[in-house]
């Protein structure tokens, strides 16, 4: 299978990696069943789960930390506002319902409420910093989440249109954020805190490379 | 109950074609033509009857009061009584009479406007007065064509032809053309679509004849009625007009059967006891909490039962025709590649029985209107019904390996080249873990899950979006993960939890690599086009696609599916118009 001329790759990628390790990993294709044809095979002997590599803790795909294109770090300073905002809404809407009916309750549901949006605050860094896209050979594979990992690899084929969305805070940051739409409602691949010239040079590379690889739906 | 699964011997040539092969030729010549006359009437058929069954109503007591003056009743209030002793009868009559005439003007004219074109890559239609609508859908996004023929065209001997293409109410409605038009219609329609170079067959002799003299009226008449009598009567599906190779019929006993073994049942059962026991305690207003509980079962059942009578899954030329209905009838037919998942399920109550049923993913259908009948491929059967169907939606070419293959994964306790869960994840998932476990074979992906609802999800991998793989706090405790297909909505959605943290990951990299090289060698957008670069005149009917039998049990294996579970080709006794007679491939 060979795909028309590959399509640039990103310019202004910060860690080009060496001409030794191997850039974009793309992991053996099992080729044998897709080779066989049309018929349905069911393989003989049930396969072993997995014989090389012991048995993993976390789920860590099988890339070196420095592969993955990070998000721009201000994208946490945004983040803090946003939440810093919020915490001030809720404190004064407690007080203003405290001061009008002097119950206590108001106090203790916005000091609940307070005190999950400090452990968010504490949290914004860590999350911010697991975000992460990678531009493989024939699809895109993005992560977030520390506590709740979260993996997903879409086609470039799949893609049904790329939108580039900018938040007031955003904008006054030079940010914004990339959504990569597919067919299907679940695929929710969003790469927020991107700078706006490397998000347009994104979606420019990624229709390229959809282009070149469209299918059916 | 007859087997349900049918081999079908090699169809003869239909001796009547069901339209004169002119009909399609000229719908289909790149120009503009208009619907059914009857379609306002049609379309307002609902509020033509009820503005009817007034006037009815209204006149039936004048009338009877007229012929039996005996029972003419006290004098009431009639608007129809004012308007005859009002002295500005004339100007009323004159105003219902202006009302009546723009009306059908109107008609005439939204009849005259709406017109739709069929070129050699997209349908069109136009239609509106005042806003004009014009939409235009490209051939090859095909995901369905439907005919649905709701009781009251059928009567009129029309039909409405849905072409559904992906996206949200984004179907390209021909609503209404004429019965006889619909079907060669389709079938041209899904012979452009699928990429395939036409040869204009010749006319054949026999219906160049038939069309000549000029019958009389009172004839034209009785052939119309017996026409009509025969389209109501007749069978839901012809298997001479339609090219079938193979074909899965739900018989109407099972089909009442499941749906009343049901868990509605069992809640309709135990309430019935209850209230007799508090009415043999002398607590008799409970008897009203039981009516509309019976009136609400019932009438669900006859929905059920009524949409699905008659049910009926066929391979045919350009597809799978689904059809069903008993009064209103509809019948779709997908083609090759437009199934983007698979779920065969048992309700708990079925098991006994040995039932399946079989639910797909198909893009184009809403998610407000996923109901059953878009979504449902076959409502009930055992599982070589169920595994015939699958078969025959996921363009497998043999039936055996199918069959191994469901009978395995749904019947078995350890089935073969599955990986499941580890013994860890008992402690989230106590009992389901056991079943839990994923395959993957040549072009599909397979999940199967459950012990009480047992399910199996197939997956194509061609038509699959994207694959996640998440994994929370407790689960990363217990070093385990979760993997889910997001495919487009519907009924399935293909999730396997609880996987071993390095079987996840094993699944997340085999399989998104996987996706990537059947995505290049799919090409169902145009799924004829690889099949008919090599037309063998006189060669055997059945494609055994790239796959050559390597041994003789193999051999045997591929005689014996031959005779089951034939593989459609591709019509090619379908005229098309002048424009787009035979096509180069670009």
């Amino acid at each position: 299978m060979t795909y028309p001329e590959q399509p640039p790759r990103l310019p202004d990628v910060p860690s080009e990696p060496t001409a030794s390790g191997p850039e974009l990993r793309v992991p053996d294709v099992p080729s044998e069943p897709v080779a066989s044809g049309p018929g349905l095979r069911v393989p003989d002997a049930p396969s072993e789960p997995v014989a090389g590599g012991p048995e993993l803790r976390s789920l860590e795909l099988d890339y070196p930390r420095d592969q993955w294109q990070r998000i721009s770090p201000k994208f946490a300073v945004i983040e803090q506002i946003g939440n810093t905002v919020t915490m001030i809404v809720v404190a004064a809407v407690a007080a203003l319902i405290w001061w009008l009916n002097e119950s206590i309750w108001p106090l203790l549901a916005g000091g609940a409420i307070l005190i999950v949006l400090i452990i968010t605050a504490i949290l914004i860094p860590r999350r911010a910093r697991s975000i992460g896209y990678l531009l493989r050979e024939d699809d895109l594979l993005f992560r977030r989440g520390i506590m709740w990992q979260r993996f997903v690899a879409v086609p470039y084929g799949r893609m049904q249109l790329v939108d580039i969305n900018r938040g007031p805070i955003a904008r006054a940051f030079g940010l914004a954020e990339l959504k990569f739409v597919t067919a299907a409602v679940g695929t929710n691949v969003i790469i927020p805190g991107m700078p706006l010239a490397e998000a347009e040079q994104l979606r420019d590379h990624l229709v390229a490379v959809a282009e070149s690889r469209r299918s059916g739906l | 109950m007859s087997g349900e699964f049918e081999p079908i011997p090699p169809p003869t040539p239909a001796t009547t074609p069901a339209a004169p092969p002119r009909t399609v030729a000229d719908l289909t010549d790149g120009e503009w033509h208009r619907m059914h006359p009857a379609t306002p009437l049609l379309r307002g058929g609902v509020a033509f009857i009820v503005i009817f069954g007034i006037v009815v109503s209204n006149f039936r007591e004048r009338l009877v009061a007229f012929f039996v003056p005996v029972l003419n009743g006290p004098e009431q209030y009639d608007p129809v009584t004012a308007i005859l002793n009002s002295p500005n009868i004339l100007l009323i009559l004159g105003g219902v009479l202006a009302v009546l005439v723009l009306m059908i003007v109107f008609f005439y004219i939204s009849w005259r406007m709406a017109t739709f074109r069929i070129g050699a890559d997209a349908v069109e239609i136009r239609s509106g007065i005042l806003f004009r609508r014009h939409r235009r859908a490209q051939l090859d996004r095909i995901q369905s064509v439907n005919i649905a023929r709701p009781l009251f065209a059928r009567i009129f001997g029309a039909a409405k032809l849905e072409v559904s293409v992906a996206g949200d109410g984004a179907n390209v409605n021909l609503e209404y053309l004429h019965a006889r038009d619909a079907e060669p219609l389709r079938a041209a329609l899904l012979t452009l679509a699928s990429g395939k170079q036409h040869r204009p067959a010749a006319p054949s002799p026999a219906t160049q004849t038939a069309g000549e003299g000029t019958p009389s009226t009172a004839s034209k008449l009785e052939n119309l009625v017996t026409d009509r009598a025969r389209d109501l009567l007749g069978p839901e599906l012809d298997l001479a007009a339609h090219q079938v190779t193979a074909v899965v019929r739900v018989s109407p006993l099972r089909l009442i059967v499941s749906t009343v073994v049901s868990l509605s049942t069992v809640l309709l059962i135990v309430m019935v006891v209850v209230v007799t026991v508090m009415v043999t305690r002398g607590i008799y207003w409970s008897l009203f909490a039981l009516l509309p509980a019976i009136l609400g079962v019932v009438s669900y059942y006859w929905s059920r039962i009524s949409k699905s009578m008659r049910y009926s899954v066929a391979s045919t030329s350009a597809g799978m025709r689904i059809g069903a209905g008993l009064l209103s009838t509809t019948n779709d037919t997908v083609p090759p590649g437009r199934v983007h998942a698979v779920r065969v399920t048992q309700p708990l109550l079925w098991r006994p029985f040995g039932w399946w049923r079989v639910q797909i993913n198909r893009a184009g259908t809403s998610a407000l209107n996923a109901a059953d009948s878009a979504t449902t491929a076959l409502p009930v059967g055992r599982l070589d019904d169920a595994a015939a169907v699958v078969g025959l939606l996921l363009n497998q070419p043999f039936y055996q390996p199918v069959r191994e293959l469901l009978d395995d994964a749904l019947n078995s306790r350890n089935p073969r080249g599955f990986v499941g869960n580890p013994r860890r994840a008992a402690w989230v998932d106590p009992f389901a873990w056991r079943r839990t476990g994923y395959t993957l074979t040549g072009d599909l992906l397979i999940f199967r899950r459950g012990v009480i609802w047992r399910h199996l999800d197939l997956i194509p991998l061609a038509r699959l979006q994207s694959l996640n793989t998440t994994q929370g706090p407790i689960e990363r405790r217990l070093r385990i993960a979760s993997v889910t297909a997001h495919t487009v909505l519907g009924p399935v959605v293909a999730t396997l939890p609880h996987m071993s943290t390095r079987d996840s990951v094993d699944l997340f990299e085999k399989v998104s690599a996987a996706v990537v090289v059947a995505i290049g060698a799919d090409t169902s957008h145009r799924w004829a086009q690889t099949r008919a670069s090599a037309p063998v005149p006189g060669a055997p009917r059945i494609d055994l696609g790239r796959w050559e039998p390597s041994s003789e049990r193999e051999a045997a294996l591929v005689a014996e599916n031959a005779q089951r579970y034939p593989v459609a080709g591709v019509a090619e006794n379908i005229e098309l118009g002048p424009n787009l007679g035979p096509q180069e491939e670009k």
